[in-house]
């Protein structure tokens, strides 16, 4: 009888210790960020030039902080540019403004890419499913050492 | 046949295993009440005899019946339920090693029955009881000698009281005290609890002191059938061979191999 | 040539009859869930014998793991001034990757073997026949018990082994090697998500305990009834179930990383 009642315990203990090391893998390990709800988050969409390096999943900033992810990027077949789909905080809903400007920016010189928003003035904000029509396309180094290169040689 | 009523008839059977036939056209009655012990050369599929009859095994061919039920055929549930009329003591016991000897003789009783606690502990303590065993209720399957774990295993088997009871080679390698031991018991269980016996042995003093019929069996087939003196006298080869134990006679001592001279100068 | 030819067809028709029985033998099993639901207790036991008494083992190599983690880690990454992303690299190598590869590993060792041996032993010693003698189907009672405790365990385990992984990883990288502790719990918060990462690696580790676990008890109904059988059917479990997950796990990877 009383082996029973100690496998029940530590099997008890097993399962509450697995629970909690599960919330610290939610909290302190993933700090469990907003995007993981989608009910948090609105849907804006923006049309790029050109990508570069963005993936899925890279960050939407605002002034240095945080503010959504990148959904998916796809090719418009229509206008043959880069169809990128954001997913920002709800806590930013009916805040950006329509003359919001977006452009793809480089952490440190080899880092990922990321998106960056800067407001505009405009007093009209961005609906769910609505468009930011400011876009700057990504750098890409090949492009800036070749115009380098030939203004260099005008000179 | 001097008995007229019999709870197992097995009739044309017909078992095969990886394409060599175990049994050929094998029939064979069992008598109601008496003690039947099938015997016979290791190897003669006695055991296998034992596990079609508990329809463990399916027959290629023929007919199995326990109590005019056909076991090969009937749906699992009708099984189980034949088989809870059913018990059987294996070679080895068979005491499930994670329970104690209480615990296993308990194992049937809470299976089939929603019997209150201090019921099964009654049932329990008389079924050890009578094996001699009720002191050793507390101890696990490890802790056993042979001998007690087979009289657990009898208990455990018993426990439900049934019908038919099956032995498998309960005599081997015993010593000589428990094997006194467990014919007293198997001919008392059988006549105080009415129960149809089916002993399965290569052991002829024993089978024979306590057997009230006997068949034997040798090439997947009954070769003899009778009363154990009937047995004894018979003329027959391969029954002298195996109740006089001589090396050598219709089941040869040799597996069958090409010439042992021409073997040893290295010919094929 | 023939006769070869023969002898393979032989093989695959034994490894198909295989996949076969130990199919049915999972179905069988998984059908017996309201047997063990009905008989919790057979499933606590199986979770102690299968989850509990593989902690140590799990906890240990976890501890090291994540060590050796942060050592490493951090020797490359100093070399580029980015040793505060410490915390990221090895958060995320132990989630996604190691801890359910590695914990699997050790449960198919573990745990896998001695279930194998176990329902090997039952099966030598008759206690299976006799089970189904007495009336009650050893799949529901033997092994559909441990099925489920193999399930439930394995991601428990696997759990415990990513937190004390990157615990033992900021032993190493904080602790003794000065990283700043804001930036190795910062940078992993930033770059760890918790559906993406963490959920995928729990979803990686119930895989492999189904997959371990239905080996470890499919070798073990399955063997032939001697010492030897019993044996060759351990060592099958480790291997089997070992392969398994290595090569299940890439197929996962894909699957839920693959989308770059």
């Amino acid at each position: 009888m009383m082996t029973t009642r100690w496998i029940e315990v530590s099997v008890g203990a097993f399962v509450v210790a697995a629970g909690l090391a599960f919330l610290v893998l939610a909290l302190k390990v993933s700090g469990l960020d907003y995007n993981t709800d989608e009910k948090s988050t609105y849907t804006v969409y923006a049309h790029f030039n050109n990508v570069g390096g963005l993936k899925p999943r890279a960050k939407v900033t605002m002034a240095g902080v945080t503010i959504g992810r990148v959904a998916s990027i796809e090719i418009d077949s229509k206008w043959y540019d880069a169809k990128v789909t954001l997913k920002i905080d709800n806590s930013m809903k009916g805040k950006l403004s329509e003359d919001t400007s977006a452009m793809i920016l480089t952490s440190g010189l080899l880092g990922e890419n990321y998106i960056g928003l800067i407001v505009g003035a405009e007093e009209n904000m961005i609906q769910d499913g609505g468009e930011i029509k400011d876009t700057q396309p990504a750098l890409v180094l090949e492009d800036l050492i070749g115009k380098f290169l030939s203004s260099m040689g005008k000179e | 046949m001097p008995y007229a009523d019999s709870l197992v008839e097995i009739s044309n059977l017909t078992f095969k295993r990886d394409h060599r036939a175990i049994f050929s056209d094998l029939s064979l009655k069992i008598p109601k009440g008496k003690i039947t012990a099938i015997m016979g050369p290791s190897g003669t599929g006695k055991t296998t005899l034992l596990r079609l009859i508990g329809g463990q095994l399916k027959p290629d061919a023929g007919r199995i019946l326990v109590d005019g039920q056909s076991v090969p055929n009937i749906s699992r549930k009708d099984l189980f339920a034949l088989r809870k009329r059913m018990g059987m003591l294996f070679q080895s016991g068979a005491l499930f090693s994670e329970l104690s000897v209480y615990e296993n003789v308990a194992f049937p009783i809470r299976v089939h029955t929603d019997l209150p606690e201090d019921m099964i502990r009654d049932l329990v303590l008389i079924k050890l009881e009578s094996v001699g065993l009720r002191g050793a209720r507390d101890l696990m399957p490890s802790e056993l000698s042979g001998g007690m774990s087979r009289r657990v295993a009898l208990a455990r088997a018993i426990a439900l009281d049934p019908e038919l009871m099956m032995y498998d080679e309960p005599f081997v390698g015993q010593d000589p005290i428990t094997l006194g031991v467990l014919v007293k018991l198997i001919r008392q269980l059988n006549d105080s609890l009415q129960m149809t016996t089916v002993l399965v042995s290569h052991d002829i003093d024993e089978s024979l002191s306590i057997a009230d019929h006997v068949c034997v069996l040798s090439g997947g087939k009954v070769v003899a059938e009778g009363s154990p003196d009937e047995v004894l006298q018979s003329e027959q080869a391969e029954v002298r061979q195996f109740i006089q134990g001589l090396p050598d006679g219709p089941v040869p001592f040799r597996y069958p191999t090409g010439d042992f001279a021409q073997d040893m100068l290295g010919c094929n | 040539m023939v006769a070869q030819l023969q002898q393979i067809g032989k093989r695959v028709l034994d490894i198909v009859a295989g996949l076969g029985r130990s199919a049915q033998l999972l179905i069988a099993a998984l059908l017996g869930i309201s047997y063990v639901l009905k008989n919790f207790r057979l499933l606590v036991k199986q979770v102690y014998v299968t989850g509990v008494l593989s902690i140590a083992i799990i906890s240990v190599s976890g501890l090291f793991i994540g060590m050796v983690l942060g050592l490493q880690g951090y020797s490359i990454l100093v070399d580029f001034g980015a040793e505060d992303a410490l915390g990221q690299m090895v958060a995320l190598t132990l989630l996604r990757e190691l801890s359910p590869v590695v914990a699997a590993l050790l449960f198919a060792g573990r745990a896998g073997s001695a279930l194998t041996a176990e329902i090997g032993l039952m099966k030598a010693t008759e206690q299976l026949a006799s089970m189904e003698m007495i009336g009650v189907d050893p799949v529901k009672r033997v092994i559909a018990p441990r099925l489920y405790a193999g399930i439930i365990s394995l991601p428990l385990l696997c759990i415990i082994f990513s937190v004390i992984g990157v615990w033992g990883g900021m032993l190493v990288g904080v602790e003794w090697l000065g990283v700043f502790d804001g930036s190795y719990w910062g940078n992993m918060q930033a770059s760890v998500n918790f559906g993406h990462d963490v959920l995928n690696g729990v979803v990686k580790s119930i895989v492999f305990a189904i997959v371990v676990t239905w080996i470890a008890v499919f070798q073990g109904y399955d063997l032939v009834p001697t010492s030897e059988g019993i044996s060759r059917a351990t060592t099958k479990t480790v291997v089997h179930g070992s392969l398994a997950v290595l090569g299940l796990d890439f197929v996962l990877t894909a699957l839920m990383f693959g989308d770059f």
